[in-house]
């Protein structure tokens, strides 16, 4: 046991916090994301997590903590997309990553400023890539707060979030309110990537957001069963990724550790390449299983 | 400003400004935004894994901007494109963060590969961008006619033999060199906007093929002199500079053409020919 | 195994030609000649085999079994141009490409190399809009046109390079009645004009009628070719689609009328009309 779990594992406290507060995230990360992804928002999820980091940074620079960074410029991101409209052409694309890059080129402005300026130097690599052990435990309640808050919205709109997605005409003339359901989404997945940003980081937060979602979306149909499944491969590749991270201590170069959200992204990644392996075969076989009333698909 | 060394980064800005003009002409008519924002990532992996071992970091640029674009394109075609880019672009930034961390300039190391730096461009980086601008531009000259064709018109393309497989490779394989040579200049995260920026301000400017690929060329040039001499002065990244120019580049060139739209009366009514068969 | 050499103003000739594709028959014996100057129409609903015949033709799918003759050639690999419009080409409306820059790539954009202006060039292109009618828009941007004009502009750009065979895929879809017909006529015209084939293919073989002279009529995967007269019968065509189907002619219209899956091929009594022009 010893072997696995690196001396003092367990009574670290930045790594409880990490357990705690980054399962928390990668719970409503993944949950949030399987609606981006079902959604067709992937795009718009990455573009917030790069956003963040101009946020992040900003708020370096005004001597704040980076989260208020993120939660505002994703709530900004977030209105502007409601605004501008969701639909992508490839116009739209094209001018949000322009935009995007204006954005990151702005981030740059305030990392340099937040090296010179205020000492910090490590700006770049903390809200770029994350900080799961230096989270502040003043803030711990606060990412409790918003975390819950953005399942919340998520959770009881459930239904009209799935209608609305699906067939937003229909969902319509069914009496849904597509526009504010769709305020609240995007409330939510600001909430979700300003989160994932602190753990993982502004620009990794992707993985995060689309990985979990797109390996559940791969091994079923159902949304109910995918929301948890996503949740869970988000909360175990985020455990797994802090219990990596505290042993790296020991691996060469040493004295130093690798890179928590290095992990989280990887595991992720793994999991997804392992989902491709088994394409449509396991997903349609799964369905016909679930179709009782209609006669076993032939084979192709 | 033009003293000495200053000299690399204008010569190596010049000829990085001049191949993401015309590679990003082609990037914009393909729709390739997406991959051309990928593609430096998995560069910044290869250039911070080159640093780490102390090799040209060029190299490192290129071996990974290589098997990154063509990656992309092969995974692309097994499963949803856009979800497998994400996640392999996100893996590689990860990977480079591994790597810039066991370096021992963790945070300005990572700062210049996504960023930039004026100074950033060393003598012995600057031959291998010279000869690599060479290549992209000789190589899509070569190609132009037919990449242009299968890019607008891919199913003609086939059916005058030109496969848009073959170009859709030929294409990325030239992506990957153009990034290869532009990170060290601009840096991973703002070679994109380089890239696309101008050619997508030069179609709002103008129809003509040729002009908008002039067009792209100069103002990439432009932004680039731009942002060498306000980073120069005042000196805040060049990557900033790139980025917000190009963006200001791109908004008003639509502003400009959204004007022209609104201002001029609607020529095509009186170029119907079947109106005067009445 | 030679094929007969083509009579008069052959220049492609099919026999027997069969497309197995994902366990599926496309194409079943497939057999029919085209010939300079005329307009032939490729009918058949969507499914019936329409693109992947084309694209036997281009070479670009493998057959089965079967022959193809191509202007005097059998050899793929010495092969002549063939004109083709597809069905529908997306051109985003900021493509910085006028029209007249779509018909001059169809004079070099397969060539390697950088397009360099030329008088000549200029003027090829020029007269090739004349002939489609498009010099009031030449200079527009091609992905701000109509679905008609684009339309024109393509035919332009096929027939550029000055093909022997002209293939059409679908050009009628989604035009207007006014679009339609001139699109019509002038492909009949260009037949004409420059003694070249022209296959078009449709589900709808009403709007080709008056410029058709020759009709390939496809239905799970068989083809039964000639005029129209001799082609658009009840009995030509309940053999093609192994059941009854009745061919009604109304004013100068044809309609193909499907009878019910149950019925034996020769009793119309019990006949139960769902009427489709031109396709069933």
């Amino acid at each position: 046991m010893g072997f696995i779990f690196g001396a003092g594992f367990f009574q670290s406290s930045p790594v409880l916090v990490a357990i705690v507060v980054g399962g928390l995230v990668a719970v409503v990360s993944g949950v949030v994301g399987v609606f981006t992804v079902t959604r067709g928002l992937s795009f718009a999820g990455h573009a917030l997590g790069d956003l963040g980091a101009t946020g992040g940074s900003g708020a370096f620079l005004l001597g704040g903590n980076q989260l208020w960074g993120f939660v505002v410029i994703a709530a900004v991101a977030a209105g502007a997309i409601e605004l501008i409209g969701i639909r992508s052409t490839r116009g739209r694309d094209l001018a949000t990553g322009i935009v995007l890059g204006a954005g990151l080129g702005i981030a740059a402005l305030f990392l340099y400023l937040d090296t010179s300026f205020s000492n910090t130097t490590g700006a770049s690599v903390t809200i770029l890539f994350g900080s799961i052990f230096a989270i502040q435990s003043s803030l711990v309640p606060v990412m409790v707060v918003l975390g819950l808050l953005s399942l919340a919205i998520v959770l009881t709109l459930y239904r009209p979030l799935l209608f609305s997605g699906l067939s937003p005409d229909m969902a319509a003339a069914r009496g849904v309110h597509v526009r504010a359901i769709g305020i609240a989404y995007l409330a939510a997945l600001a909430l979700a990537v300003s989160l994932s940003a602190m753990t993982v980081g502004a620009v990794l937060s992707t993985a995060l957001l689309i990985g979990p979602a797109a390996c559940a979306l791969r091994v079923t149909r159902r949304p109910g069963v995918a929301i948890v499944v996503a949740a869970a491969i988000g909360m175990l590749a985020v455990w797994l990724s802090v219990l990596l991270a505290y042993d790296s201590y020991y691996w060469p170069p040493g004295q130093r550790g690798w890179p928590v959200s290095f992990f989280v992204v990887l595991v992720i990644f793994l999991v997804y390449l392992l989902t491709q392996l088994r394409p449509r075969a396991w997903a349609d076989r799964h369905l016909a299983r679930t179709q009782s009333t209609s006669p076993r698909l032939a084979d192709p | 400003m033009f003293s000495g060394f200053m000299t690399d980064t204008w010569a190596a800005a010049t000829i990085v400004a001049v191949v993401a003009g015309v590679v990003g002409f082609f990037t914009v008519m393909r729709g390739a935004a997406f991959v051309a924002h990928a593609v430096p990532n998995g560069a910044f992996a290869g250039g911070a894994a080159a640093s780490l071992l102390g090799l040209n970091p060029v190299l490192g640029l290129g071996v990974f901007a290589l098997v990154g674009s063509l990656g992309i394109s092969w995974l692309g075609r097994r499963g949803r494109n856009d979800v497998v880019t994400a996640l392999a672009l996100v893996m590689m930034l990860g990977l480079g963060a591994l790597f810039l961390s066991m370096s021992q300039e963790y945070a300005s190391q990572t700062f210049s590969l996504l960023f930039g730096e004026v100074v950033g461009v060393s003598s012995a980086e600057l031959l291998p961008i010279l000869v690599l601008g060479v290549v992209c531009i000789v190589a899509i000259m070569w190609l132009f006619r037919p990449l242009l064709l299968s890019s607008v018109m891919p199913q003609v393309g086939e059916a005058r033999g030109i496969r848009a497989s073959r170009m859709e490779t030929s294409f990325l394989v030239i992506l990957a060199l153009a990034t290869t040579m532009t990170v060290p200049v601009v840096g991973a995260f703002l070679m994109f906007s380089l890239t696309v920026a101008p050619a997508a301000a030069a179609r709002s400017l103008t129809a003509r093929p040729m002009a908008a690929l002039g067009l792209s060329v100069g103002i990439a040039l432009a932004v680039v002199w731009c942002a060498i001499v306000l980073s120069f002065v005042c000196n805040w990244p060049i990557g900033f500079f790139v980025a917000v120019l190009g963006a200001g580049a791109y908004g008003v060139a639509r502003g400009w053409a959204l004007y022209r739209l609104r201002r001029r009366v609607p020529v095509r009514l009186s170029a119907l020919p079947s109106m005067s068969a009445h | 195994m030679t094929v007969a050499a083509g009579g008069d103003g052959e220049i492609l000739r099919l026999e027997g030609v069969s497309v197995w594709l994902g366990g599926r028959q496309i194409l079943d014996q497939v057999s029919f000649a085209l010939h300079r100057g005329e307009v032939t129409g490729l009918i058949g609903s969507n499914g019936a085999g329409k693109t992947t015949l084309f694209r036997v033709i281009l070479g670009l799918q493998p057959t089965t079994s079967g022959q193809l003759w191509l202007g005097g050639r059998t050899d793929p690999g010495s092969r002549p141009v063939i004109g083709y419009v597809p069905q529908s080409v997306p051109l985003d409306p900021d493509l910085p490409l006028r029209a007249r820059d779509v018909v001059g790539l169809g004079l070099d954009g397969h060539r390697l190399g950088f397009p360099l202006p030329s008088a000549v060039r200029r003027q090829a292109v020029d007269e090739m809009l004349r002939a489609v009618d498009a010099e009031g828009f030449a200079d527009a941007r091609v992905g701000r046109l109509s679905g008609g004009e684009q339309r024109r502009v393509l035919i332009a750009h096929a027939l550029i390079s000055r093909p022997r065979l002209l293939l059409l895929d679908e050009p009628l879809i989604n035009l207007d009645i006014r679009s339609e017909h001139e699109v019509v006529e002038l492909l009949a015209r260009i037949a004409g004009e420059q003694q070249i084939g022209v296959l078009i293919s449709a589900h709808d073989m009403n709007p080709l009628i008056p410029v058709m002279d020759r009709i390939v009529y496809l239905a799970a995967g068989r083809a039964a070719s000639g005029t129209t007269e001799e082609v658009v019968k009840t009995e030509v065509l309940s053999q093609l689609y192994g059941r009854q189907v009745d061919v009604v002619r109304v004013r100068d219209r044809v309609l193909v009328i499907a009878g019910s899956d149950e019925e034996p091929a020769d009793d119309h009594e019990h006949a139960h009309a769902v009427a489709h022009p031109g396709l069933v």
